[in-house]
């Protein structure tokens, strides 16, 4: 050990010391990379702000949505900085769990953010929660397979020729499969594509009076479509199939088309992960021309708990975190195409951003084009494109994403699975009491 | 032998756990009874009211209840058959001769050190995949179809890798029943010209009646609540072919966050718990009485 | 071993033994091969077995991202903690239940068995309630609470059907000395229990640091933990299969350790009175 060693190891010691008296902000984030890079950047923070320190939590999505939500609803006031998705915002915020965000800082520029994001993590005109990553979904497919088969995909293609190109291109014995969709189980896995699915084919969770329309004949058509699909063209095991498993089908080139994600394109165009990085192109999410196409819009926010007792300190940390300059500080460390995506206008209108993600436009489009306030074709009394903003959805969407999920495991018909979930819905809408 | 004096103060002695578990046992459980009456739902709490019976009842009505009754058996069952079956084999073969014993008894028993979760993850994502998976692999250079775990038996492969996990611990117990084995009543049989199955018949498998017991009753105890690796791998589906009584309460706790739901399935659940140890207990208790 | 045997059986034993504990043993080889793995690689197909580029950036991402040595010692503390602390109030219990049974020691020892077969998940956001009240969230303390509590059912259990084994007339011949209570537990009985002791303490140790519901959910930042610090590894979006395997061989790794090197202790007293 040299004495230079030392004497930093002493100072850092110090540091230490001194950071004790210190406000500590306890942040709960998901797993994810964009998070996980913020972690790795807390120090550019805790230079801005040497008074503040900074503890994490960082678990997995689901087990974190559980533990947040407990404290949240217990008032347990374990964490200063949640981070929560466009799902939550809207309830919690109604319940009078979150702060709304009004010390953001001068220099903030809350005009910035996409206002489709913005108005889904709004209620009555105030902000209660600051998007970190925004994303919708679109489709991503092989330019060498379509080319090779004839295809050429259109900019905003139709449910039909996606389906006639993923059978197309489907070649079994050499484990190229025309299309991988999500098909595990789950309010945010399988419901989460077959519900934004849905809206472009014309159909809805509840009507105006929250009855439950799976006996309704677009629910019908969404899912016929969906099970032969994938049994012609999808990869074997389907079922137990969500973002990551069909995200490692793709990079090992085994999928044709996926649609998911449109954070997925970083990792599939990422060559040191992807096989197949120079050939993939992106096109919207699918329509039936009925006005509604089947994206999703979903966005990673920072909110503070109302129970938590430093809330400035959280603001300013959350004002950091989802600010322009951070922006700018991942890009400077780790290259613009790293750079938490779907956000904020001035990132898309950024040309050196545009250069590095081929990505962009289709990202901002798909954004723009999802409407969580009209969702569907039909009226509808819930806020949200893949999921209905109510406290009862998760335990309902993943009880009707088992159903739908045996439907594609080929253990159920489609008919029993929709009215299985039907009977669910209705049990589960009485005993909430929507249904008098 | 006892004296009043030593009763009173065995009973002295024997308090504090009584109490403590008692009260571990009691208080959580008054207030879940409380909350099984109420209609209280974490996520809204100005809901919260007094409706009676009606969790109860629509717990007991949930289309999954009746399979997560059959799984959770059909878990315990499952698992105790294989472990048992294959912590006798095991035993067996462990009893005998061999080079490097010591280090194959290690590799044996490594997976019951292994988190439930961290078992879970790593049968689910790099051996049971289909498409990325070991066991696809294997089926692959055989020429076969990739059989899909997870979703065509989703409840046997939960079974294997709950196996896997407890296989070990019947092995140990089973093997130290049998190196207790008189080595002469064996060699006895074996003059007497008894077949080597007829030796296991008559000598070896009444010897370890007592241990076979023993395993069974505590691999109940913690097979009745397999919870994580069910979570893990088929969160219960596809449909509810995989959901046990642990994992319906799991559903309405923390995915409804419907604390009177799931108060009245806790409930349930320690009701159906309390009578497979009474039968266990009719059972077994017997062989460990002798 | 009286029996003969033939170098040819020996040695089909030998074979027929290490296959199958290869075969058990073989995901957790597995787990720690692809630790050493890039992510592109774990996932590659054929799969590699030796012949890969060795890489640590796992292990370094892991460090760099975690706190590994407080997760570390905070499941030392807990298992170790809950352990002792339940033994502390078992031994006495399950020491008078062996030597002085009444009628209902049987029922009784039965009731502690069934409080562990209630689904956790039940009684959650009770105890999430009591620990609130009582400031315990997020403290290693309340997570001992908890865990000595669980585990004291199998700790009384295994406990009670070890002494039981003991024979009552030695300490009837140190009664006749004229020992006391005290000093027949800590000069006769005690002696004779601690290889039963070892390994009920060994087991729960075992079951304390793989427990996996309480700990993650009465956690946050500061008590958390190795369960805690695998979640932060598995299934994140992108690929994470290597450096889950990094996490996850940390994480097993000591108790495997301790597990192997102890396993005569652990064996000797696990046999709930299985052996006569």
């Amino acid at each position: 050990m040299t004495l230079r060693s030392v004497l930093l190891g002493m100072s850092s010691l110090f540091v230490l010391v001194s950071a004790a008296g210190a406000e500590t902000l306890t942040v709960a984030t998901v797993n994810n990379g964009d998070m996980v890079r913020m972690q790795k950047l807390t120090g550019d923070f805790t230079a801005r702000y040497p008074d503040i320190k900074v503890e994490w939590v960082t678990l997995e999505e689901n087990v974190l949505r559980q533990k947040v939500t407990t404290d949240i609803a217990t008032k347990g006031g374990q964490f200063d900085v949640l981070t929560i998705g466009t799902y939550e915002v809207p309830i919690w915020a109604k319940q009078g769990w979150l702060v709304a965000l009004d010390k953001l800082g001068a220099g903030y520029d809350v005009d910035d953010l996409l206002p489709a994001i913005r108005s889904g993590l709004s209620a009555d005109g105030k902000l209660y929660a600051a998007p970190f990553y925004g994303e919708s979904s679109m489709v991503m497919y092989r330019t060498d397979l379509f080319a090779k088969a004839g295809l050429t995909m259109p900019a905003a293609p139709t449910w039909d020729f996606v389906a006639e190109a993923a059978r197309k291109i489907t070649d079994k014995p050499g484990e190229v499969y025309g299309i991988c969709l999500r098909g595990k189980a789950g309010w945010g896995e399988n419901m989460a594509f077959l519900t934004a699915t849905s809206n472009s084919f014309g159909a809805r969770w509840f009507d105006e009076k929250w009855q439950p329309q799976f006996g309704s004949a677009e629910w019908k058509t969404t899912l016929d479509f969906y099970v032969k699909l994938m049994k012609d063209a999808g990869p074997p095991g389907a079922s137990s199939n969500g973002f990551n498993e069909n995200l490692a089908l793709f990079q090992s080139g085994k999928c044709g088309m996926w649609i998911d994600a449109t954070v997925a394109a970083s990792f599939v165009s990422n060559p040191k992960e992807s096989k197949v990085a120079d050939k993939v192109g992106y096109a919207l999410a699918p329509d039936t021309g009925l006005g509604k196409r089947g994206n999703w819009l979903w966005a990673w926010s920072l909110a503070v708990p109302a129970g938590s007792k430093k809330t400035e300190a959280a603001q300013k940390f959350i004002a950091w975190a989802t600010s322009k300059d951070y922006l700018a500080l991942v890009a400077s460390k780790e290259g613009w195409a790293n750079v938490p995506p779907g956000t904020r206008a001035s990132l898309y209108a950024n040309p050196e951003y545009q250069k590095a993600a081929p990505f962009a436009k289709m990202t901002l489009d798909s954004i723009n084009s999802a409407d969580p306030t009209r969702p569907t074709v039909k009226p509808v009394p819930y806020v949200g494109v893949q999921f209905v903003a109510i406290p009862e959805f998760q335990g309902l969407g993943t009880a009707v994403g088992q159903q739908f999920s045996a439907a594609l495991a080929g253990q159920k018909s489609v008919d029993d699975a929709l009215k299985a979930a039907q009977d669910l819905a209705v049990r589960e809408m009485t005993k909430a009491g929507y249904i008098k | 032998m006892s004296t009043q004096h030593s009763r009173a103060a065995a009973r002295l002695l024997v308090a504090p756990s009584v109490v403590l578990l008692f009260l571990w046992m009691i208080v959580p459980l008054a207030l879940t009874v409380w909350f099984s009456f109420e209609r209280f739902n974490l996520l809204m709490p100005a809901t919260r009211e007094w409706i009676g019976l009606t969790n109860y009842r629509f717990f007991l009505t949930d289309p999954a209840f009746f399979a997560a009754i059959l799984n959770t058996l059909l878990i315990v069952v499952g698992v105790l058959a294989i472990t048992i079956v294959g912590g006798i084999l095991l035993a067996l073969l462990l009893d005998r001769p061999m080079f490097g014993q010591g280090i194959v008894r290690l590799l044996v028993i490594a997976p019951f050190f292994v988190m439930p979760t961290v078992s879970a993850l790593v049968w689910k994502n790099m051996f049971m995949n289909p498409v990325n998976g070991l066991l696809a692999w294997l089926q692959k250079a055989v020429g076969m179809a990739p059989h899909d775990w997870l979703a065509t038996t989703p409840l046997f492969a939960v079974i294997v890798i709950v196996a896997w996990q407890w296989l070990p611990f019947a092995t140990l117990i089973l093997l130290t029943a049998l190196q207790s084995l008189d080595e002469e009543q064996r060699e006895a049989a074996e003059l007497d010209g008894a077949g080597a199955i007829a030796r296991f018949r008559f000598i070896v498998l009444p010897h370890l009646s007592r241990a076979i017991t023993v395993v069974i009753l505590i691999q109940t105890i913690f097979l009745l609540s397999v919870f994580a690796e069910i979570l893990v791998t088929t969160n219960g589906g596809p449909g509810t072919d995989s959901t046990n009584i642990a994992f319906l309460v799991y559903a309405q706790a923390l995915l409804q966050f419907d604390v009177g739901g799931a108060s009245a399935g806790g409930i349930v659940a320690v009701v159906l718990a309390n009578i497979v140890a009474f039968f266990l207990m009719r059972m077994i208790g017997r062989t460990l009485e002798g | 071993m009286a029996r003969r045997v033939t170098v040819t059986q020996k040695l089909g034993f030998t074979a027929l033994a290490w296959g199958v504990g290869m075969l058990l043993f073989f995901p957790i080889l597995w787990t720690v091969l692809t630790s050493f793995k890039t992510e592109a690689e774990a996932v590659a197909s054929p799969p590699s077995f030796l012949f890969f580029d060795w890489t640590l950036e796992n292990y370094t991402e892991v460090q760099h991202r975690s706190n590994y040595v407080r997760h570390f010692l905070n499941s030392v503390v807990i298992s170790l903690g809950s352990t002792v602390i339940g033994l502390i109030i078992a031994v006495p219990a399950a020491w008078a239940m062996a030597f002085q049974p009444a009628k209902r020691t049987k029922d009784l020892l039965m009731w502690m068995l069934s409080t562990k077969m209630m689904p956790p998940v039940g009684v959650l956001v009770p105890i999430y309630l009591i620990f609130r009240d009582l400031e315990l969230l997020d403290t290693r303390l309340g997570l001992t609470v908890v865990l000595t509590l669980i585990d004291l059912p199998i700790i009384v259990w295994m406990l009670y059907t070890y002494f039981k084994e003991i024979p009552g007339e030695i300490l009837e011949a140190a009664r006749m000395d004229g020992a006391g209570l005290w000093a027949e537990i800590v000069h006769v009985l005690t002696p004779m229990a601690v290889p039963g002791i070892a390994s009920t303490l060994l087991l729960n140790v075992i079951l304390a640091w793989n427990e996996a519901f309480w700990t993650l959910n009465l956690t946050a930042a500061k008590a958390a933990p190795l369960t805690a610090f695998i979640a932060s590894y598995s299934s994140p979006e992108g690929l994470f299969y290597a450096k889950l395997s990094a996490a996850s061989t940390m994480a097993i790794a000591p108790i495997l350790i301790l597990g192997w090197f102890s396993q005569k202790q652990l064996v000797r007293g696990l046999t709930f009175g299985a052996v006569k």
